[in-house]
């Protein structure tokens, strides 16, 4: 039996009949076209697939989609705002915290959640911070910096902080 | 991966849950966190006819002091326990563990309720529960920890029971609990849980057995004078650990006497 569910994805209003066993993730990209959010490994580990539901980092193929009836979700495509990259966006660009990019929209996401709780976080914390989310390119150097950057970025422009707080939207 | 087919119900209360639970029948399970259910069902490891989500029942999250006891609801997730300036401050190893479980994406979805009654052998709340006494409470009847864990994934929980609250009693002194695992998200390949409580010494072993160990003779040797790096050549007495992917039996049994050693020192050094 398929249940109705209304969510709010990056301010967008849906809803869909869909069957209990749809991962979140796979409403995301089949059904919403929002296919920036990545399946990366199937076994919960790899956090490609990070996104925010009500403002906290979650792994979306880890949830079903019935479970974000009535919550809010931010994506990947969610984060620039009229034209323009998210701080944490732009810090991976400038920092090239990254190589082949396909873990890329996780580790913002899981930045950006991770700036929200702690806007001034240390290396460790960041590491620590960014455990969740595996990268098979880079060594994870340039996106420690990336998130340094961004953090200062986003200390100068307390407006862009704000959206992270509450969960880019 | 995408798991079978179910039915799939939300329940407003413990007592819709349950009833659901019953009318579904012995294949349906409750979905708190999801976040050991879920990664089962992908796999198809797990394959329950239906699903009764208890995420709506918001009183099931809460964390209460209640005496000398804490009382953790079964939906309060990881981060609220491990931010919790109560649990901090009355019962900091329970705190320090819930830090350690997954990761940020985990911690803001799995919860207390989940771990206990998914009862997975490498499960971390699961020790702490048995070598402090703690209590599960359900919507039926109050189990002590030490009658719960009867088996691997096996709880003394009926078809229709639904945990609501796990109840752990306040302690503060000393305490360490080490999570050996390769990378930080990871379950434990062995674990260790050392607290000082009542004069006495608790130790509990993760992952080296079915259910949780309370590590008796551990504790005796303690009690008995004997200096850590000696007691803890006790931590494999009587164990017979199931070899898996990452250790072998004898490689978990000389970890449970290794790590039993350090998280008592470090529990000492506090």
């Amino acid at each position: 039996m398929k249940h109705k569910v209304t969510t709010t994805v990056n301010g967008r209003k849906h809803e869909h009949e869909v069957e209990p066993r749809l991962l979140l993730v796979h409403y995301l990209r089949d059904e919403l076209g929002l296919t920036g959010t990545h399946i990366g490994c199937d076994t919960s580990q790899c956090g490609a697939c990070t996104i925010h539901v009500d403002g906290k980092a979650v792994k979306s193929c880890t949830m079903f989609a019935v479970q974000a009836d009535g919550k809010s979700l931010t994506t990947i495509e969610g984060m620039a705002k009229d034209g323009e990259l998210h701080p944490i966006q732009q810090a991976f660009w400038d920092e090239h915290g990254l190589q082949c990019g396909y873990c890329t929209p996780g580790f913002i996401m899981a930045a950006a959640y991770l700036l929200g709780q702690n806007p001034n976080p240390t290396e460790d914390e960041i590491r620590k911070g960014l455990e969740g989310n595996l990268c098979r390119c880079t060594g994870y150097v340039n996106i420690v910096k990336a998130v340094q950057t961004a953090a200062k970025t986003m200390s100068t422009s307390p407006a862009r902080k704000a959206t992270v707080a509450a969960g880019g939207n | 991966m995408i798991p079978a087919a179910f039915e799939y119900a939300r329940a407003s209360s413990v007592d819709e849950a349950s009833k659901l639970l019953s009318k579904f029948g012995e294949d349906a399970k409750v979905l708190a966190g999801g976040h050991s259910l879920i990664p089962l069902m992908r796999l198809r490891l797990a394959q329950p006819s239906a699903l009764v989500d208890i995420n709506g029942i918001k009183e099931l999250d809460h964390i209460k002091e209640d005496g000398h006891k804490l009382r953790i609801g079964a939906l309060t997730p990881h981060v609220t326990i491990q931010n919790s300036s109560v649990v901090k401050d009355k019962l900091p190893l329970l705190a320090e563990v819930a830090g350690e479980v997954g990761d940020n994406q985990v911690r803001n979805m799995g919860t207390m309720g989940g771990v206990i009654a998914h009862a997975d052998a490498a499960g971390d709340y699961p020790t702490l529960a048995l070598i402090l006494d703690a209590e599960i409470v359900t919507n039926r009847r109050t189990i002590p920890a030490k009658d719960f864990f009867k088996d691997l994934f096996t709880t003394a929980l009926g078809p229709d029971e639904v945990v609501t609250e796990v109840v752990f009693p306040v302690a503060n002194g000393p305490h360490k609990y080490i999570k050996f695992r390769r990378r930080l998200f990871d379950w434990a390949i062995v674990g260790v849980a050392a607290q000082k409580m009542n004069g006495g010494w608790r130790i509990g072993l993760t992952n080296v057995g079915p259910t949780p160990v309370r590590a008796n003779a551990v504790e005796k040797a303690l009690h008995d004078g004997a200096k850590p790096e000696e007691a803890a050549e006790h931590a494999s007495d009587g164990l017979d650990p199931a070899g898996d992917l990452r250790a072998s039996p004898e490689y978990k049994k000389h970890l449970a006497r290794v790590l039993t050693k350090r998280a008592i020192q470090q529990a000492q050094g506090q």
